[in-house]
């Protein structure tokens, strides 16, 4: 459960965003406003990667935890973004590898990431230069390269605008369902309410 | 996260302090708080009272100001006409190599092509001048400096030209140019009108940095400028070497000089440019559709070949000289090739090579580190690079080296040190640094900080992120930084002398020593391999990417 | 605060001082230099005398554990300089220079200021075979030696002339003036305060003065003006007959040969009877090239060694200084196709195994004999040499 308490950001005497909001589990909260309207600065002051120019108050609570001082990468917070942003100089199993946390041999790390690629249909990637992959392909790398670090919650920035029509309705449900079997609170942000109708959840105009 | 946060206030140390402890070196002793025994004590009254000072100052300035003029005139011509051709893209190819040449390499090239005895005369002798000995002309180290002002504009042309392309790819220069064409201009009217303007304010400070350096060279002046007498540079050079020691004094006040002279020159040019910017604008908006500039074209073309043909050129004739057998005035090859000289002095190019590999690789990687640590430390904090920060960066390459050396030598004497190898490379940093940052920091920038945020979404620490993520994915840009600083260390003469006590040999000091001597033969044999030192680093940057990531199509767009 | 600096600095010479080598005990210079490295400090823009540098420096290594390190520079002055600021700062041992190829002026200066090492030159143990009677090897340009300094070569000034185009020797300042004036641009010299071209000043003097007498007396500004008149009489005439009418000059002595092998110039001056030999052997010089001197005689000297006082290795500068004066060394560096600098032996004084290593030297095509070379006239007192290229840079240096 993800819990937004009384989040206020500000540049200067401008209010930017404000959002007071409980998502929970397997729940898609849903952000929409036009561009420019602050739905991305709202979501990098989730993941803790606000600007230093905006001032933030109040509180985000994921799990009963409070995280709002908290680095980014110790929020366990997933993100994805319209672009897959794989890394370049590796290869697709050595993305999944950077994502999935510490532990485990070689072997067994190694399997974990061939089922996780097998469960999108990916088989046999492990080696692929990302480069050389089409874009729906690219998408399920980057989530599962997500899922694999074992969120707590997840943020999607407008995740889906590259992706032409048929494409992006396969890959949101994709991401919609594992979140729900994973049992993830989800925010969304995007302009496009085809998107809001497929999350199904609660809706906040902003701007 | 406190380590690095000290990063960028040791780096501007490194870069400053030791040009400020210099200039205090060569400004104590005006005051007195320098003395030598028997020493004048009014050392600047010295200075004036010889005879050749007003001469060496003028030639210091015409040299300076006139090659600056001359590369830059170049610079504008050639992209006003040739942007976007084909021309332009084979020129930058054919010019990229030629920025790392060492100058001591380039001013070698240049002499052994233009002297009554060099290669062109043998080209066109006797069958077409009718010359069977060498005109008794004046062309190298001619009074009026002419050789030495064509020397540093045909060598500060490729920096000028390659730093207005990168500048260029940061200004929306294609559509505006398309704007202005439909509005009826023609295209080097409207590149000037319309894409100048802007480039100018992003290539000033590099423009700068050139007249700073033209002024006050020494190696380039040493080989291919006037000696009676002299430019300034090449007079401070001899008082801080004369036999009577008294004279270092006298070196320091020249040097204090030759600091005002910059100075005044750099003011002159910037009230130039308000005055030209001025002048520029009247004709902007004239509304006059300039339809003649395109008849310019073939200019730009034959200048920008004779420019890369002269050094090119040169550099082959150094390898001729290298392998020559005997070769007599007016053959246009020699009588035969031989690996005698090789022979005589390859065993003795391996120390030195030694030496200028290890101080340039040292040099490099420290640089490298406190460059990766500063813009590190910069995008952690989120703060962007200043104009202020720019300033700071550019402020050692503007101080000429000739105006705060001398000093730096003696401080290092006074606080008992001894010269050596580490003196050399802490010299090295205040000028490989900047050349470091400057090339490192616009890729940078430019990274797609979101792979930050995605990897730390993943649970990636910062650290985690700089060295498994953002230093892999601009291991290119990285390296060419680190090529770029060898080969700035590689040509540094000034420093490793002065610093270096004269005991410390790279290729520069025994080449530019060597030249004293005018065995063309050696002069080649260490003028190639000086320049290999500085262009292989360049070839290895472009190659291990492409070799370390073979199968990564999406590191090299 | 600047006078307690003084004080110690005064202090730490005294101990350092004690702490240098004792010449006369040989058998412990010698233990003391195995395994120091000696920075000998030279002139770096001949390509032979580096070359003969190295060679000694194989030699002492093998032979004595020295290692050897030229520093090459590009003005003798700039390892004077150096002493110099050390003293200043009161760095009184562990100095950057251990040995300096010098004379003349740089000499003078030195021992004035107090910053040599010694007296040790003649506590060598191959002293013994110098000949002190016949070459001047115990005054520099007047200047008493003292010990200060150990000579390791002679040299006498020559010129070398292109065959092919000047038919016979020009033997006095006269005929080579005569001879530029019928072909103009055909001859320079080194432009001093290079020492070549301060070398050229004094030859010219002594040959056109009638007072030589008055040159072995620091000179004053009114013996100057007096004695050196003819000098510059001579020079307004024949600068505008040089090679680029005087208005460029060649920097080095080396230089010279590089215009005569491109046939810019067709006579220079050396101040080294084996170079042009050593040249010609190099591809440096045409085949066609000679030497001579001058009916009234050529000046010469001695190069020498000396030590600086707070030098970091001064037994192994002391080794090395006395390996050169070795027969072995001698008879090295006299072959034209090492180096081709006179010895400062005296042959009498040898055994008759090694003068047979001098006689079987081949002097070289372009060499004159020591019979051809004639008695060398003696260096003009150093102040001579400071005025002239003052003077000469006056006149002629800036335009």
């Amino acid at each position: 459960m993800l819990h937004l308490q009384n989040l206020t950001i500000t540049l200067g005497q401008r209010l930017i965003a404000q959002v007071d909001t409980t998502v929970h589990g397997g729940e898609v909260l849903t952000i929409m406003g036009p561009s420019g309207s602050g739905k991305s600065t709202l979501l990098a002051a989730i993941t803790g990667t606000l600007d230093p120019a905006f001032a933030q108050q109040g509180r985000i609570i994921l799990d009963g935890q409070d995280i709002t001082a908290l680095p980014t990468e110790a929020r366990r917070i997933g993100i994805l973004f319209q672009d897959d942003l794989l890394f370049p100089h590796l290869s697709v199993g050595q993305n999944l590898a950077f994502g999935l946390p510490k532990g485990g041999n070689r072997k067994e790390r190694h399997k974990t990431i061939e089922t996780a690629l097998r469960d999108v249909g990916l088989q046999g990637f492990a080696n692929r230069d990302p480069a050389t992959l089409s874009g729906g392909q690219k998408a399920r790398v980057a989530l599962m390269r997500m899922l694999l670090s074992q969120p707590k919650a997840l943020l999607l920035d407008e995740a889906f605008s590259g992706l032409d029509a048929d494409l992006r309705e396969q890959i949101r449900a994709l991401v919609f369902t594992r979140a729900r079997v994973q049992n993830l609170p989800v925010v969304m942000v995007t302009h496009d309410p085809a998107d809001a109708e497929a999350a199904a959840g609660p809706v906040i105009h902003i701007g | 996260m406190t380590l690095l946060a000290w990063v960028p206030r040791l780096t501007l140390a490194a870069m400053l302090l030791p040009v400020a402890a210099g200039l205090w070196g060569v400004f104590a002793p005006l005051f007195g708080f320098i003395t030598l025994n028997g020493a004048s004590a009014a050392p600047m009254a010295d200075v004036l009272a010889w005879p050749g000072l007003p001469r060496a100052a003028w030639l210091s300035v015409v040299t300076g100001v006139g090659s600056t003029l001359i590369a830059l005139g170049l610079v504008i011509l050639i992209l006003s006409q040739l942007h976007g051709s084909r021309a332009l893209m084979w020129l930058r190819r054919a010019l990229s190599p030629l920025l790392s040449v060492p100058h001591a390499s380039a001013a070698f090239g240049l002499a052994f092509m233009i002297a009554p005895s060099g290669w062109i005369a043998r080209a066109v002798s006797p069958w077409l001048t009718g010359w069977d000995r060498p005109p008794d002309l004046l062309i190298l180290n001619d009074p009026a400096g002419i050789a030495l002002t064509l020397g540093l504009a045909v060598k500060e042309m490729p920096f000028l030209l390659l730093i207005a392309l990168a500048a260029l790819a940061q200004t929306d220069a294609i559509r505006s140019l398309a704007v202005a064409r439909s509005l009826g201009h023609s295209g080097a009217g409207a590149w000037l009108k319309v894409v100048l303007p802007r480039l100018y304010g992003q290539i000033r400070l590099p423009v700068y940095v050139v007249l700073a350096y033209a002024m006050t060279a020494v190696d380039m002046a040493l080989i291919l400028g006037p000696t009676t007498p002299s430019t300034l540079s090449v007079q401070i050079l001899r008082w801080m070497s004369d036999p009577d020691l008294t004279l270092r004094l006298q070196g320091a006040a020249g040097a204090v000089i030759q600091l005002a002279l910059v100075i005044a020159a750099l003011a002159a040019w910037f009230l130039a440019e308000k005055l030209v910017g001025k002048l520029g604008l009247l004709w902007i908006t004239s509304g006059t559709r300039s339809p003649w500039l395109p008849a310019l074209r073939p200019l730009a073309i034959a200048a920008a070949a004779t420019s890369a043909i002269a050094v090119l050129g040169g550099l082959a004739s150094l390898a001729v000289w290298s392998f020559a057998a005997r070769w007599q005035f007016p053959d246009a090859l020699p009588e035969a090739l031989t690996t005698r000289t090789l022979d005589r002095f390859l065993p003795q190019l391996g120390a030195p090579l030694a030496e200028t590999a290890l101080i340039a690789t040292t040099t490099t990687l420290i640089a490298l580190i406190l460059c990766i640590g500063c813009l590190e430390a910069g995008y952690r904090k989120r703060k962007p690079l200043e104009g202020r920060v720019m300033w700071l960066v550019y402020l050692p390459l503007l101080i000429p080296q000739i105006a705060f050396l001398p000093g730096l030598q003696v401080l290092l004497i006074s606080g008992g040190l001894t010269m050596g190898r580490w003196v050399v490379i802490l010299s090295h940093l205040v000028f490989v640094i900047p050349y470091i940052f400057l090339s490192l920091s616009d890729p940078w920038q430019a990274w797609n900080t979101r792979h930050a945020t995605v990897a730390h979404a993943l649970g990636a620490s910062p650290t985690r992120v700089l060295f498994a993520i953002r230093l892999p994915m601009l291991l290119a840009p990285i390296l060419t930084a680190a090529a770029v600083g060898f080969a700035v260390s590689v040509g540094q003469y000034l420093p490793t002398l002065l610093a270096g006590g004269g005991r410390i040999a790279t290729l520069t000091t025994e080449a530019v020593a060597l030249a004293s001597g005018g065995d063309r033969r050696a002069i080649g044999v260490y003028g190639i391999a000086l320049t290999l030192a500085a262009l292989l680093p360049f070839a290895l940057a472009l190659a291990l990417p492409r070799i370390l990531y073979a199968n990564r199509r999406g590191t090299h767009p | 605060m600047k006078r307690m600096l003084t004080a110690l600095s005064a202090a730490l010479f005294a101990t350092t001082a004690m702490a240098q080598p004792d010449p006369s005990n040989w058998d412990a210079v010698l233990k003391e230099a195995n395994g120091q490295t000696v920075y000998w400090n030279a002139w770096g823009g001949s390509t032979t005398t580096n070359d003969f540098i190295a060679w000694v420096g194989d030699r002492v290594a093998e032979e004595y554990g020295v290692t050897l390190e030229h520093v090459k520079l590009t003005d003798t002055a700039d390892a004077v300089a150096r002493v110099l600021a050390e003293q200043q700062a009161g760095k009184n041992e562990g100095g950057a220079v251990d040995i300096i190829w010098i004379n003349g002026a740089n000499f003078a200066s030195m021992k004035r200021q107090d910053l040599l090492f010694g007296p040790f030159a003649e506590q060598l143990p191959n002293w013994q075979f110098v000949d002190v009677d016949g070459k001047t090897v115990q005054t520099d340009f007047t200047v008493p030696t003292e010990g200060y300094e150990s000579p390791w070569a002679m040299a006498q000034v020559v010129f070398m002339y292109d065959t092919a185009d000047i038919e016979a020797p020009l033997t006095s300042m006269d005929a080579i003036l005569e001879w530029s004036t019928a072909h103009p641009g055909r001859f320079t010299y080194p432009q001093p305060p290079d020492f070549l071209g301060a070398t050229f000043l004094k030859q010219a003097l002594l040959d056109l003065t009638d007072d030589a007498a008055a040159l072995s007396q620091e000179a004053t500004p009114e013996t100057f003006a007096k004695v050196s008149a003819p000098l510059w009489d001579y020079l307004n005439t024949l600068t505008p007959t040089l090679w680029r009418e005087g208005k460029a000059y060649p920097q080095t002595g080396p230089q010279q040969l590089q215009l005569i092998n491109d046939g810019e110039i067709d006579l220079a001056i050396s101040f080294s009877p084996g170079e042009a030999s050593t040249a010609i052997a190099n591809f440096q010089l045409p085949e066609t090239v000679r030497t001579y001197v001058l009916d009234k005689g050529t000046l010469g000297n001695a190069s020498y060694l000396a030590i600086p006082y707070n030098a970091n290795a001064a037994a192994g500068a002391m080794v090395i200084a006395n390996f050169i004066l070795s027969p072995e060394a001698q008879a090295h560096g006299l072959d034209p196709l090492n180096l081709g600098y006179g010895t400062v032996l005296d042959m009498a004084k040898l055994s008759d195994d090694q003068r047979a290593a001098f006689d079987q030297i081949e002097l070289g095509v372009a060499t004159l004999t020591p019979a051809q070379l004639g008695t060398a006239l003696p260096e003009p007192h150093p102040s001579w040499m400071t005025m002239l290229t003052e003077e000469w840079t006056k006149r002629y240096g800036v335009q």
